[in-house]
């Protein structure tokens, strides 16, 4: 099993410890991990402002970049979302087909559904709060989307659950928009600012000393407010929980 | 680089209190609409029936709206078409004319607010009363509707007080629900009594068998109907289901989605006129033909107006009714305000962070969110396109269809604390509203890939 790690490119900016933890948990599992090194972005900002046609040579760089490999893995699950559900459209403009759309995963889909991890060494003696991102939830199913009447299920807090120690929460308006949205983060700031609050006042009121999650642009967004705010509650990504200790 | 929704959301928020009632107020409708939904075993079954039998109805309109009119017409009903806003004034003043009316005492109906049927009444002499309480309170007012099913959920108890001690003269300081309820009560019991001529929506047309379905909390639409000898009825051609088991998929979903209640209090079924009475159907298009030749934007003819879309929205709740161009607000209306007159109304299409709440709750699975996503697509080519997030879009593809210069500009990015102009220029001055701005890494993962930090030793 040959995976290629799609690392986006604020993840690989900002956050490049949540690859190195991707990294570390893979290969922990015994899968065979590469990174293309020229990829840069799946070219979700500028299709989610408008002009997706900006988009198509980065999903073919990007189509170029993951052909060898048999899985495409990424910690941020909109990302993800993007490539698998807007390339095919985006590419066929110009006649071609996507062949990374199927086979690219959210990195806790990917543990859960895929290589469907079962134990994990992992110990984190804290108090979590799931932060259940838009795109990771109603796009990619991550978890049971709040709206909708079916079994309840959350793939994110299945895998937290196998680490010793930690005490799994969520937040009020469980699955609520965190106000990034891209550009929309910008445009609409005073909306934007204003949910973010909102969410991350929910997430506090569990008492957790963490916010973790599994989309990493909804934690830089919270953080960013969490930091103007000095806020005590930190940051981090569900990879590295589940590959603390490694 | 902000809209018009922005620039309004941001005076909306700037009232904190108000705005947090407004997000918690609707939220609140939001979760009675859950515990509704999750009491019912096949809810996502009905929604998508639901979604089969309108898209059904709509792409074989022609047929169901013949039938609906040959059957309402056999019922004894005067049946009149209407191809725009202004053909459905000028039919419904025709038949106020006839009849003498002096005054026109008429149920919700967003599709007369569509068309600006009240000023148009009210410049020719007709006395216009709306007699759903929270419209009548608007209309006293003087304001539009600021959410489609409660159009006076911005407004709380204490300014209705104030304003019924003015209209209706009631106790100074008094703004007890109850109390406030009973004295609007009493007031449209004597405006029912004096009206010419009542007039209604329609939730659904049967066309079955040529039934108006009429849903209201308040029996007014029954009362507005009851009394006055003329009855007219304001639906778009869009409102239309086959027969009355395909009506009860929706009876089922509409207050359920709406308000959270498993039914609205009166589902009032109107077949054909009372004894000695007349009742009009007003069809009208407005709009409606063209978007059903429209594949990207055609489901909005689903819709059945209730608002559930506007109560999740995290945009809609903390940025108020008003904050949109359109008379309808949120994911509806943004869609629905684009296909109206783009030109005009697309500073509402910035009003959405791509949540896609809307897109779940909607009871007939109208896929509001990839519409406005579409709408995004189609600013530039309207010459609408916001210039910066061009700009920064045009930049990004830049950088990131050159991955050495990329490279190298993350290379620099944590020594020298500098940016591409374009991120820098404008949009997150924006970001820095607010949040601080996430700082680079001394190492981006791709140079530490590349030095070889990261791979196990033994790996390669």
């Amino acid at each position: 099993m040959k995976v290629g790690l799609f690392i986006p490119c604020y993840v690989n900016a900002i956050y490049p410890e949540i690859g190195v933890a991707c990294y570390k948990l893979l290969d922990y599992l015994g899968v065979e991990v590469d990174y293309p090194v020229n990829q840069t972005c799946c070219g979700q900002p500028m299709a989610n402002a408008g002009f997706e046609d900006e988009a198509i040579p980065l999903a073919k760089s990007f189509e170029k970049e993951f052909a060898e490999y048999e899985f495409v893995v990424v910690p941020s699950g909109s990302c993800g979302s993007f490539v698998k559900l807007n390339y095919p459209r985006l590419l066929s403009k110009e006649g071609r087909e996507s062949h990374t759309s199927g086979k690219v995963y959210d990195f806790c889909e990917f543990l859960h559904d895929i290589l469907k991890v079962d134990k994990l060494p992992a110990k984190f003696p804290h108090k979590v709060s799931v932060h259940n991102s838009c795109h990771g939830v109603r796009e990619l199913h991550l978890s049971s989307a709040s709206e909708l009447n079916i079994p309840r299920y959350s793939k994110v807090k299945d895998l937290l659950s196998l680490v010793e120690g930690i005490e799994v929460m969520e937040p009020g308006k469980l699955d609520e928009c965190c106000g990034f949205g891209g550009m929309f983060a910008v445009e609409e700031q005073a909306v934007s600012v204003c949910i973010g609050q909102d969410k991350i006042k929910n997430h506090m009121a569990t008492g957790a000393e963490y916010i973790t999650g599994a989309d990493s642009s909804c934690l830089m967004h919270m953080q960013g407010i969490v930091e103007r705010e000095k806020l005590p509650v930190k940051f981090i990504h569900v990879v590295q929980i589940l590959a603390a200790g490694l | 680089m902000s809209t018009k929704h922005a620039e309004a959301a941001e005076r909306f928020i700037e009232n904190k209190e108000q705005e947090s009632w407004h997000n918690e107020t609707l939220w609140l409708v939001r979760v009675k609409r859950d515990n509704m939904a999750m009491a019912v075993p096949e809810w996502e079954e009905l929604r998508e029936l639901a979604n089969k039998i309108k898209m059904h109805t709509i792409t074989h309109l022609h047929k169901y709206i013949q039938q609906f009119a040959e059957n309402a017409e056999a019922n004894g009903v005067i049946v009149h078409w209407a191809k725009d806003a202004k053909e459905h004034n000028e039919i419904v003043y025709d038949i106020l004319k006839k009849h003498n009316t002096k005054k026109l005492v008429k149920s919700k109906s967003m599709l007369t607010e569509e068309c600006h049927m009240n000023p148009y009444l009210i410049e020719k002499g007709i006395d216009v009363v709306e007699s759903d309480l929270g419209e009548r309170i608007i209309q006293f007012m003087g304001v539009p509707p600021s959410h489609i099913v409660m159009p006076a959920i911005h407004i709380k108890r204490e300014a209705v007080g104030k304003l019924f001690e003015e209209v209706l003269h009631t106790e100074k300081g008094n703004s007890d629900p109850t109390y406030l309820t009973r004295a609007a009560r009493a007031h449209l019991r004597n405006e029912f009594l004096t009206a010419d001529v009542g007039m209604t929506g329609a939730n659904f047309g049967v066309a079955e068998t040529g039934d108006v379905v009429v849903c209201t909390n308040e029996g007014n639409a029954d009362m507005g109907t009851s009394i006055p000898k003329v009855h007219i009825v304001s639906m778009g051609i869009e409102k239309l289901v086959p027969n009355h088991k395909s009506l009860s998929v929706y009876t089922r979903l509409l207050a359920r989605s709406a308000t959270g209640q498993p039914v609205t209090s009166y589902t009032s079924h109107f077949r054909k006129p009372r004894e000695g009475c007349e009742m009009h159907i007003v069809l009208v298009d407005n709009g409606r033909s063209e978007i059903l030749s429209n594949p990207e934007h055609i489901q909005t003819l689903k819709c059945i107006r209730c608002a559930a879309c506007m109560n999740t929205c995290p945009v809609y709740r903390r940025s108020g009714g008003y904050s949109y161009t359109y008379f309808i607000p949120g994911p509806i209306g943004i869609n629905l305000g684009m296909l109206k007159f783009p030109e005009r109304y697309y500073d509402n299409v910035s009003a959405c962070s791509l949540c896609y709440s809307c897109n779940n709750v909607c009871p007939v699975k109208i896929d509001l969110a990839d519409q406005i996503y579409r709408w995004r697509q189609n600013l530039d080519s309207l010459g609408k396109a916001d210039k910066m997030k061009k700009l920064m879009s045009g930049g990004m593809k830049f950088l990131f269809t050159h991955p050495s210069i990329y490279y190298n500009t993350l290379k620099m990015a944590p020594a020298a604390n500098i940016m591409p102009r374009f991120m820098i220029y404008n949009g997150l001055n924006e970001w820095g509203k607010g949040r601080e701005l996430p700082r680079f890494s001394g190492e981006s993962f791709t140079q530490m890939w590349k030095k070889g930090k990261v791979q196990r030793k033994n790996n390669k």
